[in-house]
């Protein structure tokens, strides 16, 4: 994106968030639903982005910390916690065991690692269904409540619409500091060579296992917001299906570029809502509609748009170059 | 010799079974450009490494500056001034010229003054300047490498441990990279360099250290060993006599 001059950037940033605010005061329940929606699988898929796309691990367990933080939620809100706490204690959860979950990064790359962290979502679908004590097994939680905020129910759609969008943005603020600070610096040089980073003296186990956790613990997040949003969870959202979802929100939008997911999600979430007037063919014309769009640029939307501006640049030097040529040619 | 900066004993150390590093010894006085050669499979990449931190030893001893520093820690080292620039293209291509610079700063503490780190760094190479916001895969060979440097002196490094600086570069790049060396010893940096380019880095070094498996052959003046009759024998092939140890 730096091609576009820094004024328009922001007034387009601006005119997206007025937009944001304004324009769904006028959506019906469900159209509000698939929003918040958005919201929430944006902050997924931007944990998932900050472990795949910035740091260069894949993981096919984001679904499962989704889960871990939906459960957390819903089981701490139904016994009296206020959603504050249970997203903190979510937050908590999910680094945690993300972290764990860094350790085989530290052995296994690619293709490996993914084979592991589908193991764990596996494994973490199975507590979820089969721990009924502490999950309700397969007839999930029901009567998930929805917070007060100073004061302020936010019962009805429009309002958990706001709680949405405002941990949204606050994530959003966090992961711009994180990706700009040293520390993401330091996940893009894990990524594009450990050997590198390690002799610039990058703790690459660290950076690693940093990498899961924080990435982990915004998929906490996003669970601890889906619970209230849907008000009743049972293990099936949280499958295998989720993770790759996710991955494909991250992929689609573009890895390891900051709007990705928010654009990843808005295509996982609203095209097929879109597609509906297609009738029984809207899943069919969503899925060719993705293959078209990864044939044509692997790198994502965000990719095309990169490559665009990258080539732009390059023409402009080559004019400038023609220029200092024949004016070097004229004095001569 | 007196005073060294960097002396190494009686190293012994390799991968896995394999022993690379048979009783390595040497010193490398201060302010000095000092030049390892030695045929393929020598050791030569596998002594930085093990200066370094990256390979850990079984046995001996790495001094820099009269303190123990063996198998510490990358960012230890970095923070005692030693810096490493590994063989091959060391840039990070996917970010900016300035990124990859700023990266050479994660070592450092809190108290660095990292921006004015990074202009004294862009001071001195021009063409990195003109660059910086630019993706570093656009950049020449030579600027490559100079961006290489320049990451490497961010934190003010005493020694720097550079692997095969010459190799992929033309023979003009090759002469400026050689010459930012030099401009660097005059400074009072301390040049430790790898090199299979033997003669031209010889010309410009002052000490010249000569490793045949795993063990050091020689250490003697640079343009002495150059003018050895028996460097030629043991480049194309031969080992050297007993007697030249």
């Amino acid at each position: 994106m730096s091609g576009f001059a820094k004024p328009l950037k922001i007034a387009l940033g601006l005119a997206a968030i007025a937009a944001l605010i304004i324009v769904p005061m006028n959506f019906n329940r469900y159209g509000l639903f698939i929003l918040s929606q958005w919201a929430v699988m944006s902050i997924a898929a931007m944990g998932l982005n900050l472990t795949l796309g910035y740091a260069g691990q894949v993981s096919l367990a984001q679904g499962a910390f989704v889960g871990i933080g939906a459960y957390a939620a819903a089981i701490m809100t139904t016994h009296g916690w206020p959603l504050p706490a249970a997203i903190l204690v979510a937050i908590a959860l999910s680094f945690a065991v993300g972290w764990v979950l860094g350790y085989p990064a530290l052995r296994v790359q690619h293709h490996y690692l993914a084979f592991v962290t589908l193991a764990f979502s596996t494994l973490a679908f199975l507590v979820f269904r089969n721990e009924s004590w502490l999950t309700g097994g397969i007839y999930g939680i029901s009567n998930i409540p929805r917070p007060h905020i100073l004061g302020f129910a936010t019962n009805k759609p429009l309002p958990f619409y706001y709680v949405c969008l405002g941990s949204l943005a606050v994530v959003s603020l966090a992961v711009w500091w994180l990706i700009r600070s040293p520390w993401g610096r330091a996940f893009m040089a894990l990524r594009e060579n450990p050997l590198r980073a390690q002799s610039l003296g990058i703790d690459t186990r660290r950076y690693t296992l940093m990498a899961f956790a924080i990435g982990s613990a915004l998929g906490g997040v996003a669970g601890a917001l889906y619970a209230p949003l849907t008000q009743y969870i049972d293990p099936v959202p949280f499958n295998l299906s989720l993770s790759l979802d996710l991955l494909m929100m991250v992929i689609v939008g573009g890895a390891g570029f900051y709007f990705g997911p928010f654009l990843g999600a808005m295509i996982a979430v609203l095209l097929p809502e879109w597609l509906r007037f297609t009738e029984g063919y809207y899943l069919m014309l969503y899925a060719a509609a993705v293959m078209v769009l990864l044939i044509w640029s692997p790198t994502g939307i965000l990719g095309i748009l990169d490559r665009y501006l990258a080539e732009r640049r390059t023409k402009a030097a080559s004019a400038l170059h023609a220029v200092a040529k024949s004016r070097l040619e004229t004095a001569q | 010799m007196s005073d060294p900066i960097l002396s190494v004993h009686n190293l012994v150390g390799g991968y896995g079974k394999m022993t690379i590093l048979n009783g390595t010894n040497f010193a490398v006085p201060r302010a000095t450009i000092t030049t390892i050669i030695g045929p393929n499979g020598a050791g030569k990449s596998t002594v930085f490494k093990a200066i370094f931190g990256l390979l850990k030893l079984r046995e001996g001893k790495v001094s820099f500056a009269g303190r123990d520093v063996t198998n510490k820690s990358q960012r230890a080292l970095l923070n005692a001034g030693i810096c490493y620039v590994p063989q091959g293209r060391n840039i990070f291509p996917e970010l900016s010229v300035h990124h990859n610079i700023e990266l050479g700063g994660v070592a450092a503490g809190k108290g660095l003054d990292l921006p004015g780190r990074i202009e004294a760094a862009l001071d001195l190479f021009p063409a990195l300047r003109r660059k910086s916001t630019q993706q570093a895969s656009t950049l020449s060979g030579g600027e490559q490498k100079q961006l290489e440097i320049a990451r490497s002196l961010l934190l003010e490094p005493k020694l720097v441990l550079i692997d095969e600086p010459s190799i992929g570069l033309s023979p003009l790049m090759v002469q400026q990279t050689f010459d930012i060396l030099k401009s660097l010893r005059d400074r009072g940096v301390t040049i430790l360099m790898i090199e299979q380019n033997a003669r031209s880095a010889l010309e410009i070094s002052d000490i010249g250290i000569v490793l045949e498996l795993g063990q050091t052959r020689m250490v003697d003046d640079a343009k002495r060993i150059l003018n050895d009759p028996r460097i030629g024998q043991l480049f194309l092939g031969g080992a050297m006599e007993e007697s030249a140890a």
